[in-house]
């Protein structure tokens, strides 16, 4: 038994003939994505299906021209970035508040608000849309942002982070009269770096791919967020695979590369999901 | 004197606690409770979200008795769920099983499987359309390879909803391992040594150290995956809209189309309490099993 683990060490692991046909199997959908992309029409409408025959770049510019592709993922970074830095500030403050402060109705308000986190979005859709026609924001870019400004699930994040923290900190500062706001900002907000990028990333993700708010609130192609904008544009070129691929590898690409950047960031934050 | 400073610390309290959380209060009562109330205020009317709203008492409700697309609906929904989710926790566990080591290349085989977690749904739908197209598809390609019939995937009716299974699987399975691998990463390590040095092989360590440990974590995902099973919409709108012959039309995707294409708000948002009422009892129950077992573990 031991012996044969030594042997193992020095020899490419067996595992690896478990995790290449897995790898290539989870990979193989995006990889498909990639080839057609660079194929011609006549490439996709072969059977059985192979590789392109030449590679033809012409399918991305094709598809940056015909959706507007540039407008969609400027207005999802607006969306996602106003969502996430309206987030961090307003999710800190109700957190703070919510695990340090001794205020008059704090627990009925804590769990209704947590009591939200069940409620399924398909059922507050339908009213919510009415709200944002009252509101004369229909069709713009502030109507994806409205409600999304803060989740329960931001505050709750936070406040279990604050509640971990040794409250000698704050003690001294409490007693020196500082304000609650000049203690959040030059005392925690120092410590609150893991916390506040995984909430940060969690927000960012979930705006970018957000798909059925903005299908029914925003109809316009000048303000859809490049989701709602590849599946219209799916609707306009359903036979042009090669230039169907290249907008979906257009639309993924950004969220792609900042995966890649901080691929470590970005796993840690969805495990947090897990570990509540 | 301290009585006074506390007194006076404590009307400071109560209004720089409100001041702080008065942003968040706002905006999920106005976003998340104000229409939960609405919504089941709405599920008493007739209502085209046009015209002036009628009260119609039980209507709504007794309507969605006799409605067989409904009950295709929950039909097709609970089969879409029973399979879906143990299909993507048994992935999900067994992928996170064979990450879980120190071999080089490990990261590329990470990569792989993680990716799917940030694409959109949008963007697996349309993936997929081509992968599964029954004339120029690669399924079927592969299909052909070993000698297999082409298949009509979502072109088919008794097809569409295992094939919206297998699309949604890979789109989960990611995530699901990401969950597992972080939790297999902290099983105490001496547990796994005292297990190796008793001579348990690494499946057999897998199976009975670490799977037992999981627990927790396959609770919360289960409620997850169940929760978003429930929810499932963004996939069928971009594959097969609710077709062919009504074989993907799941609950949720039937409320959009009686709100918006049909104008039945009304009725929509008689589905959408059921919907809530629904996820409300699969989440109570969770709270209740996590504390059973929290408790049976503490004894």
């Amino acid at each position: 038994m031991s012996e044969s683990s030594v042997r193992v060490s020095r020899r490419p692991s067996p595992w690896h003939l478990v995790l290449i046909p897995l790898a290539l199997v989870m990979a193989a959908p995006l990889i498909w994505m990639v080839l057609t992309s660079l194929s011609s029409v006549a490439d996709t409408q072969r059977f059985p299906p192979g590789l392109p025959s030449a590679l033809h770049w012409s399918n991305f510019s094709k598809a940056w021209n015909q959706g507007p592709f540039d407008r969609w993922l400027v207005n999802s970074a607006v969306v996602s970035i106003a969502c996430v830095i309206s987030n961090l500030v307003l999710c800190s403050l109700a957190a703070y508040a919510f695990a340090r402060i001794r205020f008059f109705g704090r627990g009925v308000v804590f769990v209704l608000l947590l009591a939200t986190l069940m409620v399924p979005f398909q059922v507050v859709m339908i009213p919510s849309l009415v709200i944002m026609r009252n509101l004369g924001l229909i069709d713009s870019l502030p109507a994806l942002i409205a409600p999304n400004l803060v989740t329960p699930f931001g505050i709750y994040l936070l406040r279990q982070f604050f509640l971990s923290l040794p409250i000698e900190l704050e003690e001294a500062a409490v007693l020196d009269g500082a304000s609650r706001l000049r203690i959040l900002r030059s005392i925690l907000l120092p410590l609150m770096g893991p916390p506040l990028s995984t909430l940060a990333i969690l927000t960012f993700l979930t705006s970018w791919n957000d798909f059925l708010w903005p299908l029914i609130v925003n109809t316009s192609s000048d303000v859809m967020t490049v989701q709602i904008g590849l599946a219209s544009f799916q609707g306009a070129h359903f036979t042009n695979w090669p230039v169907l691929m290249a907008g979906t590898l257009i639309s993924q690409l950004p969220l792609m590369v900042l995966f890649l950047v901080g691929q470590r960031w970005f796993v840690a934050s969805l495990a947090t999901t897990g570990i509540k | 004197m301290i009585t006074a400073w506390a007194r006076r610390r404590s009307t400071a309290d109560h209004v720089s606690g409100w001041m702080l959380v008065a942003p968040s209060v706002l905006l999920i009562g106005l976003f998340g409770l104000v229409p939960l109330v609405w919504s089941f205020a709405m599920s008493f009317q007739r209502n085209d979200l046009q015209t002036p709203a009628e009260w119609v008492g039980l209507h709504n409700y007794d309507q969605m008795l006799g409605d067989p697309v409904l009950v295709a609906a929950l039909r097709h929904t609970l089969i879409y769920t029973v399979l879906f989710v143990p299909l993507t926790l048994v992935g999900s566990l067994v992928v996170a099983g064979a990450l879980n080591r120190n071999i080089r290349g490990i990261s590329i085989y990470r990569l792989a499987v993680f990716v799917p977690v940030i694409t959109s749904t949008v963007a697996t739908g349309v993936i997929f359309n081509f992968l599964l197209d029954p004339e120029y598809g690669l399924a079927n390609g592969l299909l052909e390879k070993v000698g297999l019939p082409a298949q009509g995937f979502f072109s088919d009716p008794d097809q569409a909803l295992y094939a919206m299974v297998a699309m949604t699987v890979w789109g989960w399975i990611g995530f699901g391992a990401l969950i597992y691998l972080a939790a297999l990463q902290s099983v105490p390590k001496d547990l796994l040594e005292a297990a190796a040095l008793d001579g348990c092989g690494p499946v057999r360590t897998f199976w009975q150290i670490q799977v037992p440990q999981l627990r927790p974590v396959t609770a919360f995902l289960t409620t997850w995956l169940i929760i978003n099973a429930l929810q499932l919409f963004d996939e069928v709108y971009v594959t097969t809209k609710g077709g062919p012959l009504h074989a993907t039309t799941v609950v949720v995707y039937y409320l959009y189309q009686q709100a918006f294409q049909y104008f039945h708000a009304g009725y929509a948002s008689a589905l959408a309490c059921l919907l809530f009422v629904v996820i409300v009892l699969v989440t109570l129950i969770q709270m209740r099993l996590t504390r059973a077992n929290d408790e049976s573990g503490a004894a």
